[in-house]
């Protein structure tokens, strides 16, 4: 009997195996690190280590590529969607997925990810709504509420100077092409399984060629909007759940 | 000796054609005229059927590039196609896969502009083409056909460019050469790379990582500057090495030649037209054609015009090979240019009065 409880007998836990020790650039409190685990503990588990290509945005993940240890290429701002059907099409055998923020997916590469989706691309997309642009120090995105305050729009969105949010995860949902559209958050380690397991059934689509798939993960910022980790992670319930809703908006997939 | 086929067809048919045979693996583009024709080609061909190409008609030329961005970026043999406005929307790509050392060839069957133009032939591209066209310091390869044949026959070298220099090359074409009918004798059939020559050849590609190496990364991200100088000077090294051995020019009747007009792509062949004239006049005139318009036949021109009394330099814009050929001779001998703009196609005897009027009449 080892008294010593760490031991690799007792192990219940561990860092996939893809991720690297690499110092993630990543603020305490995002969202994008409990992702990036998530993509790589679900690539793992299907074997797939070998045959991964992960498309990079240009945004906060635009290092993504830093981090996990798979082949990756890292698009230009908004063509994400488009550089993964140029892959896929020619490896159709790979796992080929796609990472993205708010601004690249749902403003400067929406033409790009609603293209790839209505055609049907075997390609699941990640998509990090988290309602701000993070990288370039907290601005509107388009999927900034409405009275959120950004640098940008520093006295609140007003819809008659800036629109409305934009709701990309239900417009997905009507695309012929897409088998499985989903909004899910990691705040807590509920959610996170949720975000995981939905995770897994989009890359599992894609390999059985079943189409597109939009996994949103409503995610915090809780340093472009300026809160602790732990508020940020309670406005986020209090805020942004009202706007983009939990749960399964389209699954066609029957796994 | 193997008789070769002769067929009749459009520049634009031929580039189809081309790169099916010689082992595309993919092609992205999106329709716009004077080259729609070669999407539409492929369309009727099914080349999926038979090579298995990839023949994917995108949502938008910036879509296009980025396709070929990712499938060059895994290692396979990806080309686009479209004319000046679309080309102009590619150049976010193209200056990402110069970064990103991504191989692939692109297509620009020139029109007139700016703007929308119109969509009769130019060659007014030439600067965007040659300069790099989008942000930062970068080349492009950039060859001009003058004819079917070569719309055909620079398809498969463009490949091998692409691939030798992990960069983009440019078959910049127009509306005349795209559009015309001529003999053209197809290339040889080559078959596509399978996996294992990819693996092997392309070491850098994206196509999975095997345990035994480390990931491969498309990225033009690079944020410590004294690490993104050091890319810089790799990517000018080569852009050298491009200079010092690719440059490609065909010289016609020039060793008696008093004078000597550089022309490029369809303008050349005019011109072709235009010495014929000029010769039965008693005007003893050559041609010099660059072929690489990057790297810009600057040895060669210099050789060529030497001792010579006057060079006209003829295209369809308003004066931009010009400058290639003042910075290759300096100030050594009178240089004129004559040029039609808006999609005007010059005559040859305008060319022969151009070369009268600017040059002779001068002396």
């Amino acid at each position: 009997m080892n008294n010593d409880i760490i031991s690799p007998e007792n192990l219940v836990y561990k860092k996939p195996e893809l991720m690297n020790d690499t110092a993630m650039h990543y603020c305490a409190g995002c969202s994008h690190g409990v992702v990036h685990k998530l993509v790589a503990e679900v690539i793992e588990e299907m074997g797939m280590q070998n045959k991964t290509i992960g498309v990079s945005p240009v945004g906060c993940a635009v290092f993504a590529y830093r981090y996990l240890d798979i082949d990756w290429q890292e698009a230009p701002h908004g063509r994400a969607p488009a550089v993964a059907t140029g892959i896929k099409r020619l490896w159709p055998d790979r796992l080929v997925f796609t990472y993205q923020g708010d601004g690249d997916l749902a403003c400067i590469g929406t033409c790009e990810t609603i293209h790839a989706l209505n055609r049907g691309e075997n390609i699941p997309i990640i998509f990090i709504n988290n309602a701000i642009y993070g990288m370039t120090g907290g601005q509107m995105a388009p999927t900034t509420l409405i009275g959120q305050k950004t640098a940008t729009c520093p006295y609140g969105r007003e819809p008659e100077l800036h629109g409305y949010p934009l709701n990309m995860t239900e417009l997905a949902s009507h695309l012929t092409g897409t088998c499985f559209v989903t909004r899910q958050s990691v705040e807590n380690v509920a959610s996170i399984r949720k975000a995981k397991a939905a995770i897994r059934k989009a890359f599992d689509a894609s390999m059985k060629g079943l189409g597109s798939s939009l996994v949103e993960i409503v995610s915090t910022c809780n340093s472009g909007w300026k809160l602790s980790p732990k508020q940020a992670n309670d406005w986020m319930e209090e805020h942004m759940f009202k706007e983009y809703p939990k749960g399964d908006l389209k699954d066609t997939t029957n796994l | 000796m193997e008789k070769k086929e002769v067929t009749l067809m459009k520049g634009n048919e031929a580039v189809a054609h081309a790169m099916i045979r010689c082992g595309a693996d993919a092609f992205f583009g999106y329709p716009i005229t004077p080259q729609s024709e070669i999407i539409e080609t492929l369309a009727l061909l099914k080349p999926w059927e038979t090579t298995g190409m990839v023949v994917l008609q995108a949502e938008s030329e910036v879509a296009s590039i980025n396709m070929v961005y990712g499938g060059g970026g895994a290692g396979k043999r990806v080309i686009t196609t479209s004319s000046s406005p679309g080309v102009a929307l590619m150049q976010e790509g193209i200056s990402y896969m110069a970064g990103a050392e991504i191989p692939g060839v692109i297509v620009n069957v020139q029109r007139g502009g700016p703007g929308l133009g119109t969509i009769q032939p130019s060659q007014s591209d030439y600067m965007q083409a040659t300069r790099g066209g989008g942000n930062g310091d970068y080349n492009v390869i950039v060859l001009a056909p003058a004819s079917v044949q070569e719309m055909a026959d620079f398809v498969d070298l463009s490949f091998e460019l692409a691939f030798k220099y992990r960069n983009p090359v440019m078959i910049l074409s127009d509306g005349v050469i795209g559009q015309m009918m001529e003999k053209v004798v197809l290339p040889p059939i080559k078959p596509r790379r399978t996996e294992e020559q990819i693996a092997k050849e392309c070491p850098w590609a994206t196509i999975g990582r095997p345990s035994s190496r480390e990931p491969n990364i498309m990225t033009s991200l690079e944020l410590k500057p004294e690490v993104m100088e050091e890319i810089n000077i790799h990517l000018q090294e080569k852009y050298q090495l491009a200079k010092d051995t690719e440059t490609r020019c065909e010289i016609t009747d020039c060793d008696d030649a008093d004078y000597v007009i550089v022309a490029f792509g369809s303008a050349a062949r005019i011109t072709e037209k235009s010495m014929e004239i000029a010769r039965k006049r008693g005007i003893k005139v050559g041609l010099f054609r660059p072929i690489t318009l990057w790297p810009f036949p600057e040895k060669e021109l210099r050789k060529t015009v030497a001792g010579k009394k006057g060079i006209l330099v003829a295209e369809i814009n308003a004066g931009q090979m010009i400058e290639d050929v003042k910075l290759a001779i300096g100030n050594s001998l009178p240089t004129a240019h004559f040029g039609r703009l808006g999609g005007i196609v010059p005559d040859p005897e305008e060319i022969v009065n151009a070369l009268k009027t600017k040059l002779i009449d001068n002396e």
